[in-house]
């Protein structure tokens, strides 16, 4: 029974990865669509499959190429134990701003997402966690009432269950469309991250890139442990505004993941293919602190 | 300003931006007797933008903090025109921890048009300590009662205004970010702020509605700087009264947090519970 169970989690992931739709991924339309695919940075011409086999990373340069949020779950969670949480959620349009309804419905038919963050329960390494993500396809991942309600939520469910939170940061910030609302949100993740982990919680923050504006300064710089993905983009400013403000250009690598660390804000730099690894590794080591083996 | 001679939003920026507009300087002149001001953030700096100290109000210490802009052309710059450094925000930490500690109710009085985009406030962490100080204000103990000033600019004023009661002056504005920042983002045309100010719902009376403030501050007409005295009034009133409610609270920390656990929420679909 059991087994069935997990079985249809598992489809249920596969479905929903497929539905994310991202290029390498995309079934050849025709006999003379391209097999190989340019990586944006190096533009390295890499076979397709082998972008999938290599979890999005360009086996030439090492460019983390953005992962969509099913994709990311189905990475780090062991199979046949994800299952969605909030699936449905979703907010209004407070400033009831020109476009915002339809780019919203555009954006959910293309990327198969219903709003910018996805959170599930799972497991990682046989160990139980919640696990929230963000998604930098959706509106730049930027926050607003949904996506801070699903990161609360997401605090609240791991504190009931006594389970650690894990949470994928990829985020311009602040939703602007949703206004003040959006800022507010700030103050509502913080205070339930904080309150999960007063109570004893294992929060871990990864950021991927790019974590940035509310988003950073919120949930994202709050995490027991801090993991990031190699040369994500972090910070609360963006390049460009600190460019304008200081009138001069920054320096290679600033804001990058490395800085990061070297600043001492992150706790390490892991590579995506060693991402699922190191996770089992801090729930491993953290298994009286807040992870209940039995609770999910 | 009058009923019959409505401002808009947008000449509301602009008094909120005013030179000579009341700041945290201002009302600790105004407002409390005998004062002691919290200076650095006992890592590696002052920043004059935050102002930090333990004031009586009414006869009763209170812990106050606030962003500074300055009154002259000097201050101006050693307070980056009102935007603090994480220097700044660690001092706001280190006051608030003072609060809790001896017991004292918070007031805070914000006026920036965010935190300082620079590249050694960028160095030291300003998204931490802006989080650091929402984690912060989450949990304390103390009443935090937050009044809006002038701007209230994006994570910046935040960082000082998670408050049991937020009360903002008539002309104040408080939004996710400036209008020509949001102007440049979606439209990628800054000269379009005028616009942003009218769809971005920035008024003290706006934010009302959205129970994102709990309170307008009245102001004279000419905005408070035409009669910072009158002003000065009303808020010693308003913060009187506020203070009198927030010590009726049992829990302030669970307070704030229920307070902000609800934003936004009446905007939710929340399809099927899943919980």
């Amino acid at each position: 029974m059991n087994n069935w169970f997990a079985a249809r989690r598992q489809r249920m992931l596969r479905l929903k990865v497929r539905r994310e739709g991202e290029r390498p991924f995309q079934p050849r339309l025709s006999a003379g669509a391209p097999v190989f695919e340019q990586c944006p940075r190096c533009h390295k011409a890499v076979p397709r499959a082998q972008w999938e086999k290599n979890l999005l990373v360009c086996p030439a340069c090492g460019f983390h190429r953005p992962v969509g949020a099913y994709r990311r779950l189905s990475l780090v969670l062991d199979e046949g134990s994800f299952q969605e949480l909030d699936a449905e959620l979703t907010a209004g349009d407070p400033l009831a701003f020109p476009g915002y309804g339809e780019k919203l419905t555009g954006l959910r038919r293309r990327t198969g997402l219903r709003e910018a963050a996805v959170a599930a329960k799972g497991r990682i390494g046989g160990l139980p966690a919640v696990v929230a993500v963000l998604d930098s396809r959706f509106l730049m991942g930027s926050m607003g009432v949904a996506v801070g309600e699903k990161i609360a939520r997401a605090a609240e469910t791991a504190e009931k269950a006594r389970v650690p939170l894990i949470v994928f940061c990829a985020s311009g910030g602040a939703r602007m469309q949703e206004g003040i609302l959006s800022l507010m949100q700030m103050g509502k993740t913080a205070a339930a991250v904080t309150r999960f982990r007063d109570k004893g919680g294992l929060y871990i923050a990864c950021l991927t890139h790019p974590t940035t504006g509310g988003v950073t300064a919120s949930f994202a710089m709050l995490g027991d442990v801090t993991l990031a993905e190699p040369e994500a983009l972090i910070g609360f400013a963006g390049p460009r505004v600190i460019e304008q403000t200081i009138g001069q250009t920054l320096p290679e690598g600033f804001q990058r993941a490395e800085y990061l660390q070297e600043h001492g804000f992150v706790d390490a730099v892991v590579p995506r293919g060693k991402m699922r690894d190191t996770l089992a590794l801090l729930l491993r080591l953290h298994q009286k602190g807040g992870a209940r083996r039995d609770a999910i | 300003m009058t009923r019959s001679d409505p401002v808009t939003p947008a000449q509301r920026v602009a008094l909120a931006r005013a030179p000579g507009r009341p700041g945290v300087a201002g009302a600790v002149k105004a407002l409390f007797t005998d004062f002691f001001e919290h200076r650095g953030d006992r890592l590696c700096a002052d920043d004059p933008a935050v102002l930090a100290g333990i004031g009586l109000f009414h006869g009763r210490p209170v812990t106050v903090l606030g962003t500074r802009k300055g009154a002259d052309l000097e201050q101006n710059l050693a307070c980056r025109f009102g935007m603090p450094t994480p220097e700044g925000y660690r001092k706001a930490l280190r006051a608030m921890d003072q609060a809790e500690k001896f017991g004292r109710p918070i007031l805070t009085f914000v006026d920036t048009p965010g935190a300082y985009p620079g590249l050694e406030a960028e160095a030291r962490g300003q998204g931490a300590a802006i989080a650091a100080c929402l984690a912060r204000m989450s949990t304390l103990a103390v009443p935090l009662i937050a009044v809006i000033l002038g701007e209230g600019g994006s994570g910046g004023a935040l960082a000082l205004a998670m408050g049991n009661r937020v009360l903002m002056a008539e002309n104040a504005v408080y939004s996710v970010l400036s209008p020509e920042g949001f102007a440049s983002i979606l439209w990628k045309d800054s000269s379009r702020a005028q616009e942003a100010c009218e769809v971005m719902k920035l008024t003290a009376a706006d934010l009302l509605d959205y129970q994102v403030i709990d309170r307008v501050l009245p102001e004279p007409a000419g905005g408070a700087q035409a009669d910072p005295i009158a002003f000065w009034r009303t808020l010693d009133q308003a913060l009187t009264e506020e203070l009198r409610g927030a010590a009726r609270l049992a829990d302030p920390a669970r307070h704030r947090q229920r307070r902000f656990r609800e934003m936004g929420n009446s905007w939710l679909n929340a399809g099927k519970e899943t919980r």
